[in-house]
């Protein structure tokens, strides 16, 4: 890979960036199956994956059920330990830090969680769900997490007097991802994965939502990679975007350019899936097989390709698409 | 576009709410509150009071039962002619009656009474202190220490209940302290598995993830989220703990191993049922009966209630 990204990586100073990552979980890898030889099953979640996103950018990420995407925007805030290449942090190597180091990023590097009903802890009021990570990272003055939680409960639109006492039970989706999002901001994080925090949602407040993380992305200057597989929601508040299959990259670029030019078939094929609002506008059925390297004349995939190893073209400015071949 | 409101009109306290206050609301009085809270919930309840009292009253029983047994529970009583009072049926003399040995039932009920107390409470502490910090560290940190813990457990479950406490016993020697012992060596490992398996559950709560992710430690996950959840499943076990305390002990003193310098509502009833009295003897066989279903559903009931205030969403607001 060594067209594309390098477009990518002279962005004056990016708050992320991958290299090459991958991450592979191995399944049945127990005491009783080594012994008796057998070689553990490997799933490559992530693999191979170059990537950066820069202060107050949002940045999207798609791609179906299994592309590897969550797995993505978890190992990016350590929450899995990645199995090669490297991730760096305003240009300091987080890859393989633990201790101190890890405690460090993880006040820098936040997650949203997709579903509020299962993030906030039952038996935690919301006042005490929000200052959780400043207790953690050892604000112990009581009246200085206060004022913190409520700045950070502003922040969010959720009125403090109202809801500090309320415990999650009481509230309804669209609030616990208010409060979900007020706790990852508390700490004042640069960089915040936010996975599918909509898609659990009812469509009338999921505006709300996608408004409230451009704007604090915007206002404090937040990298947001926001991962997803509804296409809508990332045109409405996503700058770039790339489109994940199988654990890889086939294309990426700004998203109006890439929604309306799709280079990649499965591409394509994604953008066929969107249902469209013009009556006039008759969907043409693609073969949803998902096979995108392979022998289907869907897309560009007719051209043959000379190149050894897996590469990148750029077909407009701003715009890569994966060679189909590989 | 303009941003969504979804918050319902003026909620509770209307619109005059002090955020400070309402903060200075939320906090927690720090070391026992949350059990001083929890008590003071668990009196509101009427089942867990009546539990609560019926406990209390054993307890004081038991403290006080040197002081409270009319006679000698082991000394063989004469009736007035001087014959051994043997099965007599309750009277001015003997409330409850006596045994068949011409023993005053309601002397031994009340040394009984503090037997159970030893016996059960004490191994139920150890039991749940033990499978609780097994179960927890086994379920959270799997891999290798899980294989390990749940070996152990798998062949201490493999081992049978009365023959090795009959054999433990025996070689120990017949003391209440023994019996403790056996009982927490035969009883820590249904508990801790049943720890393990809450823990499982709930580790894997995407709150525990988002905790790990704000950069909590081991220990602190598992004192904050996972503990509060896995407490009243221990609890409950202890409660049932008591009850084969002592039912274990009961068993024990029936083969001769009992600890011959107490005298158990368990032993009373086996002595009963060797006696052949079982059927007849109704003042030798209800008390003690009668003190071991109060007693142990007292316990279940305050375990229950416990369990239900101390979960938010199953509060009654």
């Amino acid at each position: 890979m060594d067209d594309g990204p390098g477009g990518w990586l002279t962005m004056a100073s990016p708050v992320v960036e991958v290299q090459g990552l991958v991450k592979h979980f191995t399944l049945g890898g127990g005491v009783v199956a080594s012994m008796l030889g057998r070689s553990p099953r490997v799933v490559k979640a992530v693999d191979g994956v170059d990537l950066t996103i820069g202060r107050s950018e949002v940045f999207g990420l798609v791609g179906e059920s299994g592309s590897g995407k969550s797995t993505l925007g978890m190992t990016l805030v350590k929450l899995y330990q990645p199995t090669e290449g490297s991730i760096s942090f305003r240009g300091r190597d987080v890859t393989r830090i633990a201790g101190s180091a890890l405690k460090t990023y993880r006040k820098d590097a936040q997650i949203i969680f997709q579903d509020p009903y299962g993030s906030l802890n039952p038996r935690l009021s919301v006042a005490q769900v929000v200052e959780e990570p400043l207790r953690i990272h050892g604000v112990s003055d009581d009246a200085e997490r206060g004022t913190k939680v409520v700045e950070a409960l502003d922040r969010v639109r959720v009125p403090a007097a109202e809801y500090l006492d309320r415990y999650p039970h009481e509230l309804s989706g669209g609030l616990r991802q208010r409060i979900a999002i007020a706790r990852a901001i508390v700490l004042e994080p640069e960089f915040i994965v936010a996975d599918e925090p909509v898609s659990m949602l009812d469509v009338s407040i999921q505006a709300g939502i996608l408004e409230l993380l451009e704007r604090l992305s915007r206002e404090l200057g937040l990298a947001v990679l926001y991962v997803s597989h509804d296409i809508a929601t990332v045109r409405y508040i996503c700058d770039r975007v790339a489109v994940m299959y199988l654990g890889r990259f086939v294309e990426y670029g700004d998203t109006e350019t890439v929604i309306a030019r799709p280079g990649h078939p499965y591409t394509k094929r994604l953008m066929a899936a969107v249902p469209s609002v013009d009556p006039a506008s008759q969907r043409t059925r693609v073969d949803a097989h998902p096979d995108p390297s392979g022998s289907d004349t869907a897309g560009a995939a007719t051209e043959t390709c000379t190149h050894e190893e897996p590469h990148w073209e750029e077909v407009e400015p701003e715009h890569y698409v994966a060679c189909p071949l590989h | 576009m303009a941003e969504m409101v979804e918050f319902p009109g003026p909620g509770r306290g209307g619109p005059t709410r002090d955020v400070l206050e309402v903060w200075a609301g939320t906090r927690r009085r720090s070391g026992l509150a949350p059990f001083v809270d929890g008590l003071r919930l668990l009196v509101r309840d009427p089942f867990a009071l009546v539990g609560l009292v019926i406990i209390a009253v054993f307890f004081l029983v038991a403290a006080l039962s040197g002081f409270l047994a009319p006679y000698d529970p082991y000394e063989a009583l004469p009736t007035p002619e001087g014959e051994l009072a043997r099965l007599e049926t309750p009277s001015g003399d003997h409330w409850l009656g006596t045994t068949a040995f011409g023993n005053d039932v309601l002397s031994q009920l009340l040394v009984g009474t503090r037997v159970a107390f030893i016996v059960g409470i004490s191994a139920a502490i150890v039991v749940g202190i033990i499978s609780t910090l097994l179960g927890l560290l086994s379920g959270y940190y799997g891999r290798y220490v899980d294989d390990v813990i749940m070996r152990a457990t798998d062949v201490a479950l493999s081992i049978p209940t009365l023959p090795i406490a009959i054999v433990a016993v025996a070689i120990l020697g017949a003391s209440l302290r023994n019996i403790i012992l056996v009982v927490v060596l035969l009883f820590w490992r249904n508990g801790a598995r049943i720890v393990r398996s809450v823990v499982l559950t709930e580790k894997e709560k995407v709150y525990v993830q988002a905790a790990r992710a704000a950069g909590a430690s081991h220990l602190y996950i598992m004192r904050v989220h996972i503990l509060p959840n896995v407490i009243p499943v221990a609890f409950l076990w202890m409660t049932m703990s008591v009850a084969f305390a002592i039912l274990a002990e009961a068993s024990l003193s029936f083969i001769g191993l009992g600890d011959p310098n107490a005298m158990s509502w368990g032993q009373m009833l086996n002595l009963a049922f060797t006696e052949g009295s079982i059927r007849t003897a109704w003042w030798w066989v209800l008390p003690p009966s009668l003190c071991l279903v109060f007693l142990i559903s007292s316990i279940y009931v305050v375990g229950r209630a416990w369990e239900e205030k101390t979960n938010p969403r199953l509060r009654r607001r």
